[in-house]
């Protein structure tokens, strides 16, 4: 029985535990280099090829007013007015949704969840083909079909809420089946509204709405879902411990001093909010949310902390250059996306989870 | 504890249950439990399947709200301080023994220092130093950089007592302690509690093991309090065969003097099933 009396001259235990502050710059700075050479790359690629110089010069004239040579004005268009803010809603929206994907497996406790478990996307999709079919918000103009989405997806999200809400707060299991039932009704009602309407238009919205993609982007429609994203991570990253204790479990994680009722109410109106921003303007694209999580513990371990930092960028990383494969492949065909992150990102995870013994709630 | 460490560990509280009740769905779990676990010391609390204990801790530890009664740490109001605040006071050792991720050992004892850290503020030498020697005194060092979903069920009890044991508690409450473990680590366990000088709230299953570890033991009975007081006076075999419907031989262990209870196969208590 040893009582281990304190040697003094012990040596401070610094091994694991400063790694877990330190180890994060050096992943944080090659991330973020990465990203900002993929945007590079990824705005200069495409049917017309751009030299990376010359998308610099580009965008360096765009932010600072710089002129243009006459005979580079389409070149200079393309890059600007097309790809930059396509590209940048890439990463905007492959941060969001790895970053969302994390703090949803943790509010419902499943490695199985995605962003759209909750039923967020479901409700954006008959939203947005409400929008096609009614004419529903057409004061908004050109983002009519993306306001609609967007009250779509909250107005879901509020439905999951209300029924699954119990005497005990919103408890894990009742919060996923809730929204998986109520997605079936969701897609239940958008086939009625495309059946009863036969528009090849409302067909056209619910497959973008399904497989999504970032076709649409435009310098309007990034701002708003940039600055959700942007803070809505930052205000996730104040749970991170939070989620470490709840991965224990409720009752453990109550004794800790966490309040699982509050944290799982922001949590939820947070992920919804940030889904709902996400689908208005890209639609569903599926296996970023559910896999990145999943892919960056295995990369840095469980921890929230560095987990919710490095998913966002990885997660922008994946997304800018999935986005790439699909409209350059099959040029000038684009691919889905969704079938993009897929056919790349499977292969790479279970090679990943197969080297690296990952563990997922017990063996 | 040798060294001055720069805080000192909080001073144990005297815990007081005063008219605990719980009722869920028109059912009493916890009736009228009023209970005391002096400053320091460790207070037992037994009794069969079903009886109650483990609402009555989770009513400590706050993971439930009790119908009414109160909680109280010396003279203060347990359940009416912030969460936060009643964790640092109160550490628990719950039957949950999983976890939903692959965390470290070490990442999991530092999870202890939840109630005590800003946000994501991280721990610092003196936390480190107290993560080291919990993990010390619960024979986990060597298990502190293994993913605990790796880790049999008796090492991660182990890690997670000493999860509880860097809270820094002014109070300890453990359902169950000694779940998984082999009967070395659940006499390490329970001397250990006996020696950190904080009072101790814990249920046990073995009455040998609470005999030997317990100042004073309450019983519980479908909710309520059937007796309480020191193990001699309460583990009687007529206490035993009326509680746990069990004959037992009570004789003094002939070290320590604690009643150890002994019981037999063949012959069972007649007329009980």
């Amino acid at each position: 029985m040893s009582s281990s009396p304190p040697s003094v001259g012990a040596p401070p235990d610094t091994a694991g535990t400063a790694a877990a502050g330190r180890g994060l710059l050096l992943p944080v700075l090659v991330l973020l280099a990465a990203l900002l050479a993929s945007i590079v790359l990824a705005i200069g690629l495409g049917s017309a090829v751009v030299p990376p110089a010359d998308t610099t010069r580009y965008l360096w004239a765009a932010l600072t007013g710089g002129t243009i040579p006459a005979d580079e004005l389409t070149r200079y268009q393309i890059i600007w007015q097309v790809r930059t803010p396509r590209v940048l809603l890439a990463a905007t929206v492959g941060a969001g949704l790895s970053v969302v994907g994390v703090a949803v497996q943790a509010l419902v406790r499943n490695a199985l969840a995605d962003p759209f478990v909750l039923g967020v996307s479901s409700g954006a999709s008959v939203g947005a083909v409400a929008v096609t079919v009614f004419g529903v918000f057409s004061s908004f103009g050109i983002h009519a079909l993306s306001a609609g989405a967007f009250a779509g997806a909250l107005g879901a999200a509020a439905l999951v809420y209300a029924a699954s809400l119990s005497r005990a707060g919103l408890t894990p299991l009742r919060l996923v089946l809730t929204g998986v039932a109520l997605a079936y009704g969701f897609q239940a009602v958008m086939s009625v509204l495309v059946y009863l309407v036969p528009d090849g238009e409302a067909t056209h919205t619910v497959l973008f709405w399904t497989f999504g993609g970032f076709g649409a982007a435009t310098w309007g429609s990034l701002p708003l879902v940039a600055a959700i994203v942007v803070l809505g991570t930052l205000a996730l990253h104040r749970f991170a411990r939070s989620l470490d204790a709840m991965a224990l479990g409720d009752e453990t994680a109550a004794s800790l001093g966490v309040d699982l009722a509050a944290v799982r109410r922001a949590l939820f109106v947070l992920t919804a909010l940030m889904t709902g921003a996400m689908v208005a303007v890209s639609g569903a694209i599926g296996f970023v949310g559910l896999v990145m999580p999943h892919l960056v513990r295995i990369l840095v371990g469980a921890r929230h902390a560095r987990v919710l930092v490095l998913a966002p960028l990885l997660g922008a990383v994946f997304v800018v250059w999935a986005d790439l494969v699909a409209r350059t492949l099959a040029a000038p065909r684009e691919l889905p996306l969704g079938v993009v992150t897929a056919l790349v990102g499977v292969p790479v995870f279970v090679t990943l989870m197969r080297r690296h013994g990952y563990l997922f709630g017990g063996r | 504890m040798a060294d001055s460490p720069p805080r000192p560990a909080p001073a144990p509280a005297r815990l007081r249950l005063d008219g605990l009740h719980v009722a869920i769905d028109g059912r009493s779990l916890v009736r009228d439990l009023s209970l005391e676990a002096g400053a320091g010391r460790v207070t037992g609390l037994v009794g069969p399947n079903g009886s109650g204990k483990s609402t009555a801790l989770r009513c400590v530890y706050r993971a439930l709200a009790p119908t009414r009664g109160a909680v109280r740490l010396d003279d203060r109001d347990l359940l009416a301080l912030p969460r936060r605040e009643s964790a640092r006071s109160v550490a628990a050792l719950t039957q949950e023994n999983g976890s939903e991720l692959d965390f470290t050992a070490r990442e999991i004892v530092a999870l202890g220092r939840t109630p005590h850290l800003r946000g994501n503020q991280a721990p610092g030498a003196r936390e480190r130093e107290l993560c080291r020697r919990a993990m010390a005194d619960l024979d986990v060092l060597h298990l502190a950089d293994r993913g605990v979903l790796t880790l049999s069920g008796g090492e991660r009890q182990r890690v997670l007592a000493a999860r509880a044991l860097v809270q820094e508690p002014a109070v300890l409450v453990l359902d169950e302690p000694t779940n998984h473990l082999d009967i070395r680590h659940q006499i390490r366990l329970l001397s250990l509690l006996r020696r950190t000088g904080t009072t101790v709230l814990v249920v046990l299953h073995d009455l040998n093991l609470a005999a030997a570890a317990c100042d004073r033991i309450g019983v519980l009975a479908d909710g309520t309090l059937v007796a309480a007081g020191t193990p001699r006076e309460v583990l009687t075999p007529e206490l035993v065969r009326d509680v746990f419907g069990v004959d037992a031989t009570v004789v003094p262990h002939p070290l320590t003097g604690d009643p150890q209870l002994l019981y037999s196969l063949e012959h069972p208590p007649e007329g009980r099933p």
